[in-house]
This record gives structure tokens, sequence and C-alpha cells, in this order.
């Protein structure tokens, strides 16, 4: 009796019946993917959750600076404070993510038995940034082609030999390396800042500066960043990842205080 | 009159089978008597609309030539809340004190905007000393702690001494990550073990795994950020971390459709597990909320 009202009025095949079951159990409105219908085409691609912004890298005199807050947000809630989105993949490189946080563990979990299976070799040689890049740019064009993306955009940064590296591997495999990189929004504030300020042979303390500006400009005008950052300075000697830490914002200019004295109701 | 309805009601109707007797019942009624006497709400399908309606009485004619019956509210209902999957809307949270944990859950669970289950327990038990609270949908978070439970009882076995919280948490993220995309869940799994003493690990959509000192999941924890934001403070006693956990969970209740009923307590330490009921009645008062009293409609005259 159900089938005929849906249909209206014949009796549905078995394979139309299979069909509405799996529809009318699985309520429209859910974010998931429907498990296949039969004869249709599978589709994994996922929505993110719990989700990393911004990562800024530059290289400076010594070797590499990464930065990236501690924020992992819930759509627009900022629901975790304290998330950790640079680890530390071998002595000489550290790996920072934008985007779903879950996909990043399940690549930091990756990177983790590469690592170990390459230090067993014990061969007196061992991954670089460069080799890291490459295997992580492959694991996200390949995710890409089977419509399952690791939604992440990644920047891996390391020295080696007194080479520095800082590349960048996005959630569709496209893949580069520069002097100065920025994933997610860092893309449309922080690398103009970068493009302009940075340069050849940076002192450490400049080169944090530079990217404590970034940070800073990334907190006022992006919605997910929160003032709480950690920065991962990684040279020759090895990886050193600081504590977290907070910016200071500057609020106290006299434009801010009675915007709307001269024209009532302005934004 | 009252008495006969009482005696009747729920009876299966002579005419159809199961709710469909609902559609006999007004159907029928046009022409002939009818047998079926419901009180309460119950749903009536009508082409492709259905009804929730409240029928207080039906009466049977002998002469089968007129009836009466008083159909109370009718209102169009969307198709889909008598499909709708259950799901636990819920608020859920576990505070990490220095001990243990105190695991804290609202009771209700919805079919759409029917509530299933008012008296549902979402703290499961996992192992001896590790618990899971369940958001989300009821099928996914009862299938996943069911699918660890398992898991775990055979580490155990194995394993020669009690699982850690971290070994429980770690199973529950592979399998919401590995799934992701077919389950509907957040999950917050808390326990004690001889390493780490009390550990509150959070599992939200996903499957990211984060261990924190204090988590909150469901729809009514979006009511509790700014209380836990100012409320929450490190360092907790036993004592504090209950309060704090049963006055959170009594707040969401108060704002969120999705939570009601009674708050459930689980606090897991060294000593062991201890389960407490905090009925819905009992629960603190807030803004606009005044006290209950019996009804006057009980009243023996």
């Amino acid at each position: 009796m159900r089938w005929e009202s849906y249909n209206g009025g014949h009796e549905a095949s078995e394979e139309e019946k299979q069909v509405y079951v799996g529809r009318s159990l699985m309520a429209s409105s859910r974010p998931f993917t429907l498990m296949p219908t039969p004869g249709g085409p599978i589709t994994h691609t996922q929505h993110p959750y719990v989700t990393g912004t911004s990562v800024l890298g530059l290289k400076y005199k010594d070797g590499v600076l990464i930065a990236a807050d501690t924020a992992g947000s819930y759509g627009s809630t900022t629901r975790y404070k304290s998330v950790e989105r640079l680890k530390q993949i071998s002595n000489n490189t550290v790996l920072g993510a934008t985007g779903e946080i879950s996909d990043f563990q399940a690549l930091t979990q990756l990177l983790d038995r590469l690592i170990v299976t390459d230090a067993m070799w014990d061969d007196g040689n061992n991954l670089g940034p460069l080799d890291i890049h490459n295997f992580l740019t492959r694991v996200m064009y390949n995710r890409r082609n089977k419509f399952d993306p690791l939604w992440n955009s990644l920047i891996l940064g390391g020295v080696k030999n007194g080479v520095k590296y800082l590349g960048s591997v996005s959630m569709i495999g496209v893949h580069f390396v520069d002097q100065h990189i920025a994933t997610g929004f860092g893309i449309h504030l922080a690398q103009p800042i970068f493009r302009s300020e940075w340069k050849e042979n940076m002192t450490l303390e400049e080169g944090r500066k530079l990217l404590e500006k970034a940070l800073l400009v990334l907190f006022y005008r992006d919605r997910s960043a929160i003032n709480k950052i950690q920065i991962a300075n990684i040279t020759e000697d090895g990886v050193r990842i600081s504590q977290p830490y907070a910016l200071k914002p500057t609020w106290n200019f006299k434009a801010f205080k009675n915007p709307s004295s001269a024209t009532p109701g302005t934004w | 009159m009252i008495e006969d309805l009482e005696e009747n009601w729920s009876k299966p109707c002579g005419c159809c089978e199961g709710w469909w007797a609902c559609e006999g019942v007004v159907r029928l009624s046009k022409w002939q008597g009818l047998q079926i006497i419901a009180l309460g709400p119950t749903f009536l399908q009508w082409d492709h609309l259905r009804f929730i309606c409240v029928i207080v009485s039906l009466k049977f004619l002998a002469s089968g030539s007129s009836f009466f019956s008083r159909v109370v509210t009718m209102e169009p209902m969307a198709c889909g809340w008598t499909d709708a999957p259950h799901s636990m809307g819920t608020t859920i949270m576990a505070v990490e004190y220095d001990g243990g944990v105190i695991m804290g859950a609202d009771s209700r669970t919805t079919t759409g905007v029917y509530v299933a289950n008012r008296a549902s327990d979402k703290i499961t038990q996992l192992t001896d000393n590790v618990y899971i609270c369940r958001s989300g949908s009821a099928a996914d978070s009862q299938v996943v702690s069911d699918y660890v439970r398992y898991f775990l009882n055979q580490h155990t076995i194995q394993l020669g001494r009690p699982a850690t919280v971290k070994t429980a948490s770690t199973l529950v993220k592979e399998l919401s990550y590995q799934n992701k995309s077919f389950l509907e869940t957040g999950l917050i799994v808390g326990g004690w073990d001889k390493y780490e003493g009390g550990s509150v690990y959070g599992i939200p959509l996903g499957g990211t795994l984060l261990r924190l000192p204090f988590a909150t999941g469901g729809s009514g924890s979006s009511y509790l950020y700014g209380f836990l934001d100012q409320a929450w403070k490190p360092n907790m006693t036993q004592d504090e971390a209950e309060k704090l956990v049963v006055k959170s969970i009594s707040l969401a209740i108060a704002r969120d459709g999705a939570s009601g009923g009674v708050v459930r307590t689980v606090t897991i330490n060294e000593k062991g597990v201890q389960r407490k009921f905090h009925p819905g009645d009992k629960l603190e008062l807030f803004y606009e909320e005044i006290p209950p009293r019996p009804s006057s409609l009980l009243a023996k005259s």
C-alpha cells in the first residue's frame, strides 16, 4: 500500500522498492554520501567537518619557519582552541595542514609509517623534505583521482644538507615550491605581505616578525582564525615547534571608537 | 463514557490492521459504525498527506447510519516524521577531574519531532573502566560502540590487564574515520586507567581524535560554549565537576528541543564506576521556568 502512494498506483518492481527503501531511510538532509544505488556511480567526495585555517611558511637565513594558529572550527563555530596543526615528521621536516583535521591526523599516521620504514633500512640515508613532499603529492593526487580526497592543503618545510626546502600540496594534488607559501585564507591575505616584505637571508627575528604580522592580519580578517598561534623553526640542527602563544591585537584607534557619529547606520 | 474509552484503548480495529486501523477508522466512519476507540495522538494517512490527530471519542451506533467522532486537532505533518531515523539530538558531556572523569548526558531520543524515548541511556559501557557518550544517529552510535566493545573485550583478554582509555578512543576513531561517509555520530570517550588517570577524548563528525580536559557534543552543546568558557576551571574536584556537568546538561535541556528528560551521570575513577540519575522534575529552574505542581485533574474528589 505504501508503494502505491509513492508511485501513483502501480506496484513497484523489486528494484524500485530497493531504491525507495534506500532513499527513505537516508533522509535527504544528511550531508553524507548515500550508499551507492544499484547501477549508479560511486561518489565518496566528503565534506570537511572539523577544519583548520591558514598555514604560512617562509625561508630565512638558517632554515624554514612555518606558522599556524591552533583553532579547530566546526562550521562557523570555533569548537576547539588547542588543535596542533603543525607536526614534526622527521628530524628535519615539519608538516602543516589546512582543512579537515581527521584527514591530517591520518596523514601524519601514514607519514610516520613511511619514516619508520625508511629508518629501518638503516642505510645511512634518510628521506628529506623533497622526498616527503613528493610522496605527499602522489598520495593527494591519487586520492583525488578516486574522488575521495584528503581534504587538506599542506605545507611541508625542512632543511637537508644545508638546502632549505619549502613546498605546498593541495587537496587535488597541485604542488609547487617557493620561498614563501601560504594556504587557505593566507593565500589572499598573507602572500601579498610576503611578496612585498620578504627578502633573502632574513634573520630568525625578522622572519618571525613577518609571520606574526601576517598572522595578526589573518586574525583580524579571517573569521575562523584565533589569536593563539604556533611557529615551527626547522634548521640543519633540527626542529623546534614553539608552545602556543597569543598575539596582541590593536583596537585602540580613534576611528574605531565612534564610527557612526558622522554617518548613523554605517556599517 | 471515559471508562468505556479507556477499556477500549488501542484495541485493534476489526476491519484492518496495525496503524492502518486509523485510516480505516476515518474512512469507514462515513458509512459504518466503528469498533476502534483511540485516545491520544495517532496518525493517519490520507492520500499523500499524513495527519496527526487526537481522536477523543468515537461512538458506535447500532443503526450504522450516523456516527459521532470528534477529532480534536488535525494538522498536516511532514511525511518524514514517522519514518525519520532515530536520532539522539542530545547533549553529552565529559569532564576530567583530579582522579577520574564525570560523563553526563540527557535522555531524549527523537524520530523527527516525536520523542521516541524519553528515558534513554546515552552513556554506554565499553569496558569496566571506559564509557562512551553517544550523540547523533542512534543506530550509528550503537553499532560503533558495539564493535568497539567487542574488540576491547578480546583485547583485554589478550593483554591481560584493563584496556587504556587511549586504546578505546583510538578504536572508536578508526571506525568513525574509515566510515566517515556512512556515519553520522559524535562520540565522547571517557574513563580511568592507571597510566593517565582520568582522560576524556572527543571524536566529532569526521573522525578527528582529540584529547581534551572536557568535551561536549550533540545539538544541545551549542548552548554551552559560552557557559563553559566561563564556568569550567582546571583542576576541579569530583564534586565541582559533577555539579558542572549536571548544571550544563540542565541548561542545554532548557533550550534545545532535541534534548530533554533526565540527566544521567557516570563517574569513573580508580575505585570504580558510579551511575547517578537526576530526574527531570528535580533539575534546577532557569529563566522563565516555574516550579511544577501536581495536576488538579488528578485530585480525588
